[in-house]
C-alpha cells in the first residue's frame, strides 16, 4: 500500500536542510569524531546561530554538541543516522563538496482540488515555506571519485518525500541528465511512499519513474540507489528495487507495507529490525549497508568500476 | 440476477422482494394470474435501477466495485479464453494463487491472460487470499511475461485488487522489488499488454499488472493510489471518513479518464456488471479485440514507444 505520511513521525530526528557556513571551526571534542570523521571537523564550520547549540540524541537523549554532530555529517554518538536534506548530500557526496545543482522541473500544483479538510495547496505552500524547496527532488552533479554523476535527493522534510507529480518529473529529469552527460545516476531515496493528495496522478509515477530508468539501462549508464530512512511503499515498489546495486545506510526503515498496517493485517507484533537495511542485506534486496562517512568512497569505486567496464565495450 | 444488494439498492431490493412473493403467488394461482402487476413492477425495478447506477457517488461506486457478484478473474476467462491453461508457480519460491496467469486463444489470437482473482465464497477467497498477491504472484507474472514475448503472445491482464498483501512474509521476501520488477516487465514487453480494471485497481499490487500499452476500466471500477479507508486513516486520522476520501482522490473512471490514466471506459449493463455478469464479459472482450486489433499492426519498437509515450504524457498537458 503506498502511503505518504505529511508528517515526520520521528520529530526530532530531521536536521535543518542547509549546510551552516561562516563562523569559526569547531572545538576539538574526544575520540568519536575522528573514528567517524577524520579531518571533517576542519571543513565543517560552526552555525552562527547562538540556539540549537545542542541537539537531543533522539536514542539516548544525550545532548550532542552541534557542530560535532555535524562534523560528523549528523551521525549521532549512538550511530544514527539522522535524516538530512539535499544540500548536505551532496556536499557530503561530491569531491570537495563541489557541485553544480541542475534545476528540478515542476508540475501543475493540486490537479485534482485536493483537501482533507486542510487544502493540497496549503499544505504545499507551508512545506515550500518550511524547507526553501519547491518540492521533494533536488538534483545535480559533479564527481563522485573522479567519476562524473547525476545526484538525485528526495528530502523527506518536504511533505514525508512523497512522490507526486513533480517528484517523478524530477526523477525522469535527472535521469535525462545523466543521458545527456553520459554518466551515471545516483539517487537517495527517502519517501513515506505515494502523495495521496495527487491520487492516481502520484501511482502514476511508479510507472513514468521506472520508464526513465530503462533508458539509462538501454545505454548501459549506471543507476545506483542509497536507501535512506525511510523509504517506504510507492518508492521502494519502483525505483528505489530497481537499481544496478543497491547501497543503505546504517538502521534505515526500508519496506513495502507500513509498520502499522503489517500489525493490523496479521494482528501480531513484528520482529526486531525488521524492515531495517541490515534485514534487507540479510533477505537479499540491498547489497551493502554503508554508513555515511564511507558513502562517497564505496559509491565512486562503484561508479568507477561500471564506467570502466562500459567504456570497454 | 444479482442477490446481494448494496445499500444504496435498498429501494430496489425492497421491489425485488415484491416481484418474488407475486411470481410465487402467481405461479400457485395459475398461470398468468398477476402477469399485468408483475410487468408493472419490473419495469418500475429497471427505471430504479437506471436511476441509482445513472447517478453512483465515488463511495457507492466503490462498493460496486467490490460487490460480490461482480464477475471476477475466472469468469472473464471462462467467457472468453478458449482452452485455459493455467500455469503456476514464480520458480523460485511458490505459487500466489492471488494473481492466476496462464496460455489460451482470446477470440481466435492466441494470448497470455493473467489477473488478480479475489474468490467467490470462504474457501476460495481464502485461496486467493481475497487477490492481495505476495512476493510470489508478481514474480509468476514476470516469468509469464517473459513467456508471452519469447513465443509472441499479446499480454492481457485482469486488474481486481485492494493492493498488494501486507505481511512479514511478504516484506522478508521482497515484495517491493518484486512489484517493481512486475510492472517494469509490461513497461519493457515487445508484444502487446492491454490491462482492464475490472473492479478494484489498488495500489503497487495493481499497477504491477497495468503498465500497459492500453488501460481499460468498467464504467463503476476504481482505480486509486490507495484504497479510500486507507487514505483516510492516514489523511483524515479517521478511517470512516472514507466517502469523503473516495471523493477527494478522483478514483472513478470517469475521472480518471479525464487525467488520461486510463483510455478508455468500458459501459457495464444498467444494474452494474452484476446485474447481468455474461453481457458484462461480452462487452469487455468486444472492446478488448479492438483494441488489439488495433496494438497488433505495431511492430515491437512501437509498442514500446508507445507504452513509454502514453505513460511520460499523463500529467504533462490537460491539467489545471
Amino acid at each position: 500500500m503506498s502511503m505518504a505520511e505529511t508528517k515526520d513521525p520521528a520529530g526530532s530526528n530531521t536536521p535543518p536542510v542547509a549546510p551552516s557556513s561562516g563562523g569559526k571551526s569547531a572545538r576539538e571534542r574526544g575520540g568519536w569524531l575522528a573514528k567517524i570523521a577524520p579531518g571533517i571537523r576542519n571543513l565543517v564550520t560552526k552555525r552562527d546561530t547562538p540556539e540549537n547549540l545542542w541537539v537531543k540524541c533522539p536514542d539516548t537523549g544525550e545532548m550532542i554538541y552541534r557542530p560535532d554532530l555535524e562534523a560528523a555529517l549528523w551521525v549521532t554518538p549512538a550511530g544514527r543516522h539522522m535524516r538530512i536534506g539535499p544540500a548536505l548530500r551532496f556536499a557530503f557526496t561530491f569531491d570537495e563538496g563541489q557541485y553544480e545543482e541542475l534545476p528540478a522541473p515542476t508540475a501543475p500544483d493540486d490537479p485534482l482540488h485536493f483537501s482533507d479538510g486542510k487544502s493540497y495547496v496549503d499544505r504545499l505552500a507551508a512545506a515550500r515555506k518550511a524547507t526553501g524547496e519547491q518540492d521533494a527532488m533536488a538534483i545535480a552533479t559533479g564527481e563522485i571519485g573522479g567519476t562524473q554523476a547525476v545526484v538525485l535527493v528526495q528530502d523527506f522534510a518536504f511533505m514525508g518525500g512523497s512522490l507526486g507529480m513533480a517528484a517523478g518529473e524530477g526523477f525522469i529529469a535527472a535521469a535525462h541528465a545523466a543521458l545527456e552527460r553520459q554518466c551515471p545516476l545516483v539517487a537517495y531515496t527517502a519517501a513515506g511512499g505515494a502523495r495521496m493528495q495527487e491520487g492516481a496522478l502520484s501511482l502514476m509515477q511508479m510507472a513514468r519513474t521506472t520508464l526513465a530508468i530503462q533508458e539509462l539501462k538501454e545505454v548501459g549508464l549506471p543507476y545506483i540507489v542509497v536507501l535512506t530512512d525511510p523509504t517506504t511503499g510507492g518508492v521502494t515498489a519502483s525505483y528505489a528495487m530497481l537499481g544496478d546495486v543497491h547501497l543503505a545506510e546504517p538502521g534505515a526503515l526500508i519496506g513495502f507495507a507500513g509498520q502499522r498496517v503489517i500489525e493490523q493485517t496479521i494482528r501480531e507484533t513484528l520482529p526486531p529490525g525488521f524492515q531495517r537495511s541490515e534485514y534487507l542485506v540479510e533477505k537479499g534486496m540491498v547489497d551493502r549497508v554503508t554508513p555515511r562517512n564511507e558513502l562517497a568512497a564505496v559509491l565512486g569505486s562503484i561508479l568507477k568500476t561500471l564506467m570502466m567496464g562500459r567504456a570497454r565495450r | 440476477m444479482a442477490t446481494h444488494f448494496l445499500e444504496f439498492e435498498r429501494p430496489i431490493a425492497d421491489l425485488q422482494a415484491k416481484i418474488d412473493e407475486l411470481s410465487k403467488l402467481s405461479d400457485t394461482a395459475g398461470a398468468g394470474a398477476f402477469d399485468g402487476e408483475l410487468d408493472a413492477l419490473r419495469a418500475r425495478a429497471d427505471v430504479l435501477r437506471h436511476e441509482a447506477y445513472a447517478h453512483l457517488d465515488p463511495w457507492q461506486k466503490t462498493q460496486v466495485a467490490r460487490h460480490p457478484e461482480r464477475p471476477h478473474f475466472i469468469n472473464y476467462v471462462d467467457g472468453l479464453i478458449e482452452e485455459f491453461v493455467e500455469l503456476r508457480g514464480d520458480r523460485c519460491f511458490a505459487d500466489d494463487q492471488a494473481i492466476i496467469g496462464g496460455l489460451g486463444r482470446f477470440r481466435g489470437v492466441p494470448v497470455l491472460v493473467m489477473g488478480h482473482e479475489k474468490g467467490h465464497d470462504t474457501t476460495t477467497r481464502l485461496k486467493h487470499n481475497f487477490g492481495m498477491a505476495r512476493p510470489e504472484g508478481y514474480r509468476k507474472a514476470v516469468r509469464l511475461m517473459d513467456m508471452a514475448e519469447r513465443f509472441n503472445l499479446p499480454v492481457i491482464t485482469f486488474v481486481d485488487t485492494a493492493g498488494a498483501y501486507p505481511g512479514i512474509g511478504a516484506e522478508e521476501r521482497g515484495q517491493a522489488e518484486a512489484i517493481a520488477r512486475s510492472t517494469e516487465r509490461g513497461l519493457t514487453l515487445n508484444v502487446p499488454m492491454i490491462a482492464t480494471v475490472t473492479g478494484e485497481g489498488g495500489s503497487g499490487g495493481a499497477i504491477a499488472l497495468a503498465g500497459a500499452n492500453r488501460v481499460l476500466i468498467l464504467e463503476h471500477s476504481i482505480y486509486s493510489v490507495i484504497s479510500p479507508e486507507g487514505c483516510a486513516s492516514i489523511l483524515w486520522r479517521d478511517g470512516s471518513k472514507a466517502k469523503d476520501a473516495a471523493e477527494a482522490m478522483k478514483i472513478t473512471a470517469q475521472d480518471l479518464i479525464g487525467l488520461k490514466i486510463v483510455d478508455r471506459i468500458i459501459q457495464e449493463p444498467a444494474g452494474g456488471a452484476h446485474s447481468d455478469p455474461d453481457s458484462a464479459i461480452q462487452r469487455v472482450g468486444d472492446v478488448v479485440e479492438e483494441e488489439l486489433k488495433l496494438l497488433m499492426t505495431l511492430s515491437p519498437a512501437e509498442l514500446r514507444k508507445q507504452r513509454s509515450e502514453r505513460f511520460y504524457a499523463i500529467g504533462r498537458s490537460g491539467l489545471a
